[in-house]
């Protein structure tokens, strides 16, 4: 197994972890940090595997698309860092209420 | 004139305009009311220019930078993408009409550019013929959607945009890991190549169970529907009016236009699956809404189970092409029409009575009379009683059935026409009686009445105009009804 | 509970051996879109790959993500104000130093990484986020805008990046060329003025996030 593969993997494990994460953790700073770290997981698969060529330049198009990925990443991040920070001042915790699930 | 008019790139100026729109009106709040209104209307004028054309010249096709796919970005409009851009358009008129009466100025100012910018990221959605412009869009518009959401505050609000906002990222993600592992194995990601180019293999099954679950996640078919309810009942009413009739439906065209390009060929049971789980949403939905004490709640549990009539064609495309094809075109827009004057009728009531127990409804027919039309006319339309949109969707589609010997999923669908009828009903019962607690009116816009008639009206009206929608929708055979496309 | 918890983990691990699979089986040897990237570099109007592609080949995406941005602060704004977050302690002499060396630098690092984004790994995110944390320095010291700077001249620098892409975007559509198709000859030029302005724009938009709220606003609790 040659190392982009490696990489590809360890970014699958990024997005599994994280999305384990997601699930069980109830204040909302560690869900929107596992989203995070599943948004790595994605943006590592995307480009360790652009580096498939051999000797070769890596592919370019993945680079970009993670780039824009990121800057995604950030503003999704910021609004709901920002959310959160209102939730808690509205409810007094920074989790959601758990009873509205049907 | 009429040369020009047809060789003006009207697809693209429904992207540049709500853009630009947009920034006007964070740059320029004082006037922001008309600059809203004047970009809804141009938006409306752009999406009937673009029906123009498609209808005399076929397809729309804009190749961003002049490059071309698979190294550019290709726009691509066929008979599909412009259903889905008049059906934005016409709700996203009302819908800015209808802010300008609900929203006080200090809202109303960061209502607009958030607003355009999301109906200028939904007609991108509907343009795009590139998976990851698609991820880029459907983030445009998850984000806008929940700070919307949050827009007037208020704990229920608040964490309903909290839920969803993680509900819709994670669903991105999903998709997003699916586009990447597809560009990884054949090379790119414009919707058209890769339709030439996959070939069943465990790369294809991954990506199309990653990008189907993320979008199901979104659209929130059942049981994946746990963020819908909160986020669209504690929402503004224009914006619960945007997220039911249009945001969900952005998801679930992204899910029909891979399943026609890519996964219609190789999926498997997945459409039996999609099946199972749109008649759960139906049930579920239906006989929660029924449950609900509260208007808003009631229709966003009606969203739920009409999300899952969508769900209902794809078991049933393989053996009747164009007919159950035409149901799902005519049940999303009529839903999306029907569903956002519900909305709105829903805020009028609240406006008026300070509250939305369905209970506590009193004597709203003598009061609103036009609300509780707009009621009753969008109710026809999600019963599915003729003649309305919701009729004629829910008749082919019980057609398609038939012919299969479907007869679980017809009694689904008549069982859940059943439960409509009775959540209907509920509301409506109460808008004539007196309640328990009498309260003064306090007065409603008309404007904010005028535009939940308008929309309920044209969710009717669109059951009589079966040929022309039909005729428009199958300009560049966007269901593979004549051999391979798009 | 605790047997929830297995069942959950037992998922995950076959979602990841599942996905592991899936990237193992694609091919050893591909090069995705390298070589039409390589073909057309000559007409994109920079040297280096990754930026021809975010500016020039896939702007579009570039053109919405500037939008994407934009619109988190929108949301922010949106929200009225967050809790002020009260600093444990006054900012002390070392932060204070560190603020009025590193600022400047930061700087001129920004305006170097938008430089050299044409032609080696750099650009305007890079350069946008090393002016945003520049940004962020400046208010942990305390630094606010200034009022007059905080009305119509903040918002018009949080809107000129997307604004200047989508007028340049839009330049080619009168002749009869498609949106973004620049002239290969202005490329280069062209690319370097929706960067500068976007290198601010984005510098600006990332510390307006971090300060959460319009600073017009009245009373931001």
């Amino acid at each position: 197994m040659s190392v982009p593969f490696l990489y590809a993997l360890v970014g699958i494990g990024l997005f599994c972890l994280g999305f384990h994460g997601l699930i069980v953790y109830d204040h909302l700073l560690r869900k929107i940090l596992a989203i995070n770290i599943m948004g790595s997981g994605v943006f590592l698969v995307l480009v360790a595997l652009a580096k498939r060529g051999g000797e070769a330049a890596p592919d370019p198009v993945p680079h970009a698309m993670v780039i824009t990925g990121i800057v995604v990443a950030v503003s999704a991040t910021a609004l709901a860092l920002g959310l959160m920070l209102k939730v808690q001042a509205a409810t007094g915790h920074a989790v959601l209420p758990g009873k509205s699930r049907d | 004139m009429q040369a020009i008019l047809s060789e003006l790139p009207w697809g693209l100026f429904l992207i540049l305009i709500p853009l630009i729109g947009g920034i006007a009106c964070f740059l320029l709040p004082v006037v922001a009311r008309r600059l809203g209104l004047l970009t809804a209307s141009l938006v409306l004028s752009a999406a009937v220019g673009l029906g123009w054309q498609l209808s005399s010249r076929g397809v729309y096709h804009h190749a961003v930078g002049g490059w071309g796919a698979p190294l550019g970005i290709d726009l691509y409009a066929d008979g599909l993408s412009l259903l889905m851009l008049v059906m934005t358009a016409l709700v996203g008129f009302g819908v800015s009409l209808y802010a300008t009466g609900y929203f006080k100025p200090g809202h109303l100012v960061r209502f607009w550019p958030l607003w355009l910018l999301l109906l200028g990221a939904l007609n991108a959605l509907f343009l795009s013929a590139d998976l990851f412009n698609l991820y880029v869009t459907l983030e445009l518009v998850g984000l806008s959607a929940v700070a919307l959401t949050a827009l007037q505050g208020g704990r229920d609000a608040l964490t309903g945009a909290m839920r969803y906002l993680l509900a819709t990222l994670l669903g991105s993600l999903a998709y997003l890991l699916g586009v990447a592992l597809l560009y990884h194995g054949f090379g790119t990601v414009d919707l058209v190549l890769l339709s030439e180019r996959v070939v069943p293999s465990p790369v294809v099954w991954a990506a199309l169970g990653l990008m189907s679950a993320g979008l199901i996640l979104k659209t929130a078919l059942f049981p994946l529907h746990f963020w819908l309810p909160p986020a669209h009942a504690s929402a503004p009413a224009p914006v619960s009016a945007v997220l039911s009739a249009l945001v969900v439906k952005a998801s679930f065209y992204i899910l029909l236009r891979l399943w026609l390009a890519i996964f219609s060929d190789i999926s498997g049971d997945v459409a039996g699956l999609f099946g199972l789980l749109g008649a759960g949403a139906v049930l579920w939905g239906s006989l929660q809404a029924l449950r609900q004490t509260r208007v808003k709640l009631l229709v966003a549990y009606s969203t739920v189970a009409q999300i899952g009539y969508l769900f209902l064609v794809y078991p049933l495309a393989p053996g009747m092409g164009i007919t159950a094809w035409s149901a799902m075109a005519y049940l999303l827009i009529s839903h999306a029409l029907a569903k956002a004057a519900m909305f709105m009728a829903a805020g009028n009531l609240m406006q008026f009575g300070g509250h939305d127990r369905i209970a506590d409804l009193d004597r709203v027919v003598q009061r609103l009379p036009l609300t509780a039309g707009a009621f009753a006319l969008a109710g026809v339309s999600i019963m599915g009683l003729p003649p309305s949109g919701g009729f004629n969707g829910k008749w082919l589609l019980l057609q398609a059935a038939l012919a299969q010997g479907r007869w679980d999923l017809v009694g689904v669908i008549f069982l859940g026409g059943v439960l409509a009828a009775g959540y209907v009903f509920k509301v409506l019962g109460n808008t004539f009686t007196q309640a328990p607690r009498t309260h003064e009116p306090i007065s409603v816009p008309a404007r904010m009445q005028w535009a939940a008639v308008l929309l309920a009206a044209g969710a009717i009206l669109i059951g009589f105009l079966s040929s022309p929608l039909m005729a428009l929708l199958e300009v560049g055979d966007p269901f593979n009804i004549n051999g391979k496309g798009p | 509970m605790a047997g929830y918890a297995w069942l959950l983990r037992l998922l995950l691990l076959l979602l990841a051996v599942g996905l592991g699979y899936a990237v193992l089986s694609l091919p050893d040897q591909a090069q995705g879109l390298q070589p039409d990237v390589l073909g057309k570099m000559d007409q994109s109007g920079v040297t280096h790959p990754v930026t021809a592609v975010l500016l020039n080949f896939r702007g579009y995406d570039t053109l919405l993500e500037m939008a994407v941005l934009l619109l988190a602060l929108l949301g922010i704004w949106s929200l009225g104000g967050l809790p002020e977050a009260r600093p444990e302690s006054e900012p002390g002499p070392v932060l204070g130093t560190l603020t009025q060396v590193l600022v400047p630098v930061l700087i001129v690092v920004a305006g170097y990484l938008l430089w050299t984004g044409a032609h080696a790994p750099g650009g305007a995110f890079q350069a946008g986020a090393v002016l945003g944390a520049a940004g962020v320095l400046l208010q942990l010291t305390g630094w606010r805008l200034p009022r007059r700077a905080a009305g119509h001249p903040l918002r018009i620098t949080l809107v000129a990046g997307v604004a200047v892409f989508l007028i340049v975007a839009a330049l080619p559509l009168p002749g009869g060329r498609q949106l973004l198709e620049y002239d290969p000859n202005y490329a280069g030029v062209l690319i370097l003025v929706v960067e500068a302005f976007a290198t601010v724009s984005i510098g600006v938009t990332l510390a307006a996030l971090f300060f959460g709220a319009d600073p017009t606003d009245k009373a931001p609790k």
